[in-house]
């Protein structure tokens, strides 16, 4: 576990220094559409359960990512933030192996267990499907257990529904209790709060970094909601095609590049985000009384 | 007593119907109908290569009908035009170009209609042989790939990252989808094999609440609408194959009226 801590930090500052500061020591300038220098990559980091080195995808020409490195290492959980067309959902179909990278590598600890919840699921109407066949589909585990986790994602009502008749807020969180009941010791979710209400959204990181305390297994997250996000994170890449800046998340909101990507509200955002505890935000970010802490 | 050639006709017919069931399933499941309709009319190209070289019909139309499905999958790669473009492109090109290879190579007298049609009662010992046997091979491989099929259909991506190996398994299914046509292309031609297909899956679907009762319901849909076509088909001297699928057409769509009414009533 020391170890791990160890090799997190130093993985920190390394992608602080190789993603933005130039050989000159100057800060990077033009929001990450610039050539970074010649760059030492790091070894591969075989504790991890999944490690990336140097990925580039430029399918016909058009490069999505460059040169991207990421680790995820067990019990820990790596959000990915970027703004819209940075490459998240490629890096993350390039890491589940849906994507075949034009360069770079990937490792996969050997006894990988993934569950993934995509950004989109639609099912199509013609198959017909429950909601318990779909969690017992290709998994061992019988009724009880399918109640169970759909009990834990609190979506128990729909056990006999049709995938097809429930809502979208119900497909998801069916979506991860399948992803659950594999025992995984990581969890993928890409925008697992599409369509799920601010409460709801808060609601789902906290189940998430629940479960990730309770069962240990490291979550890669996307997202690009950064208010919930950055609070929930142990670690936060951000991506425009290449890794802008990562590390723990209050080094990363300082960061210039950051703000840069994201604007000054964003930085705010995280400082307001940090007095969570006493009352809640509404949708533009001012608080609002607080319901629970009265009790 | 029936007469022989009726009772092979029903032998085939009714063994093709089981065959049909799980495969027309998932070809609905997967969109898969147009794809599936493009590599049913490209066999008719089979059928002229097995003219020109003198071998197995059912060989011949297995071996186009397995080009025909790798070239529509590398077509699928570019990102110009949309599959069903594609599809319609090669599905006219290639029924024309059998159509002429055919005629070319078997000569005039060459009951064109048949291969396009089927000629359910012109069914020999030996076909029947190739049914039950390719039939018997296509339903153990599917039982054997089910779940793994069945996981591609609901979620191609979450199938993939959970690790199901999908190229492979499509591969498994496509290979499974041209022995049905080899099998059947005789019986009931290049233009109505994939009808035999998804028609009945299409009946299922509204009585149907897990995959497997689709299946098996599809499955009794078909025997029903085989037994029914056949005695239309031996009363009114219509030709077997297309009596099949009209019945079996008209019970499809009997079937999505009632549900169109339930959800409008």
């Amino acid at each position: 576990m020391l170890a791990r801590k160890v090799g997190t930090t130093a993985l920190a500052a390394e992608g602080e220094a190789k993603g933005h500061v130039h050989a000159t020591g100057e800060t990077c300038g033009a929001a990450c559409g610039h050539d970074h220098g010649p760059r030492v990559p790091a070894p591969i980091d075989r504790a991890a359960l999944v490690s990336a080195r140097g990925l580039v995808l430029s399918p016909g020409g058009r490069t999505i990512l460059d040169h991207v490195d990421i680790d995820l290492p067990q019990g820990e959980i790596v959000t990915l933030i970027g703004p819209n067309g940075a490459g998240k959902t490629t890096l993350v179909r390039a890491l589940l192996g849906l994507e075949r990278p034009d360069a770079g590598e990937i490792v996969r600890r050997g006894d990988l267990v993934i569950g993934y919840a995509p950004q989109r699921f639609d099912v199509d109407a013609a198959l017909p499907m429950t909601v318990e066949r779909f969690l017992r589909l290709g998994l061992a585990g019988n009724r009880a257990a399918v109640a169970e986790a759909l009990a834990e994602v609190g979506a128990s009502r729909v056990i006999d529904s049709q995938l097809v008749a429930i809502s979208g807020g119900e497909l998801q969180r069916v979506v991860l209790a399948r992803a659950l009941l594999r025992r995984p010791n990581l969890l993928v979710l890409d925008e697992p709060v599409r369509g799920v209400d601010y409460a709801g959204e808060a609601e789902l990181y906290t189940l998430i970094g629940k479960l990730r305390s309770a069962r240990g297994f490291g979550v890669l997250l996307v997202s690009h909601d950064l208010h919930v996000v950055m609070a929930a994170s142990d670690r936060v890449v951000c991506l425009n095609r290449h890794v802008c800046c990562s590390g723990v998340p209050t080094t990363v909101a300082q960061h210039p590049e950051y703000t840069r990507l994201f604007g000054a509200d964003a930085a705010r955002a995280f400082a307001v985000y940090e007095h969570h505890h006493d009352h809640r935000h509404d949708l533009a970010g001012a608080p609002l009384p607080d319901e629970k802490g009265k009790g | 007593m029936l007469e022989p050639f009726l009772l092979r006709a029903l032998a085939a017919a009714l063994a093709l119907a089981i065959v049909a069931a799980p495969l027309g399933a998932l070809v609905v499941w997967q969109r898969m109908a147009y794809f599936g309709e493009t590599m049913a009319q490209a066999s008719l190209l089979g059928v002229a290569l097995s003219f020109a070289i003198g071998q197995s019909l059912t060989l011949s139309v297995l071996a186009v009908a397995i080009v025909a499905a790798l070239v529509i999958l590398l077509l699928s790669e570019q990102r110009l035009l949309p599959l069903d473009s594609i599809l319609g492109l090669l599905h006219h090109g290639s029924l024309a170009a059998g159509v002429i290879a055919t005629a070319a190579l078997a000569g005039p007298s060459v009951d064109l209609l048949g291969y396009l049609f089927g000629d359910i009662f012109a069914v020999t010992d030996a076909d029947l042989a190739w049914i039950y046997g390719g039939g018997a091979l296509v339903l153990g491989v599917l039982w054997l790939v089910w779940q793994p099929l069945l996981r591609l259909a609901v979620h191609r991506e979450l199938a993939i990252a959970e690790g199901v190996p999908g190229r492979a398994v499509k591969g498994v299914f496509m290979l499974m989808l041209a022995t049905t046509i080899a099998i059947a292309i005789k019986i009931l031609g290049a233009l109505l094999v994939i009808a035999f297909l998804i028609v009945p899956a299409a009946a299922a679907r509204p009585f149907a609440r897990t995959p497997e009762r689709m299946v098996l319901l599809s499955a009794a849909i078909s025997v029903v609408g085989v037994l029914i076509g056949l005695e239309v088909s031996a009363r009114s001297d219509a030709p077997g194959g297309p009596a099949i699928v009209l019945v079996l057409a008209v019970m499809a769509l009997t079937s999505l009226s009632l549900a169109a009414a339930r959800r409008s009533g």
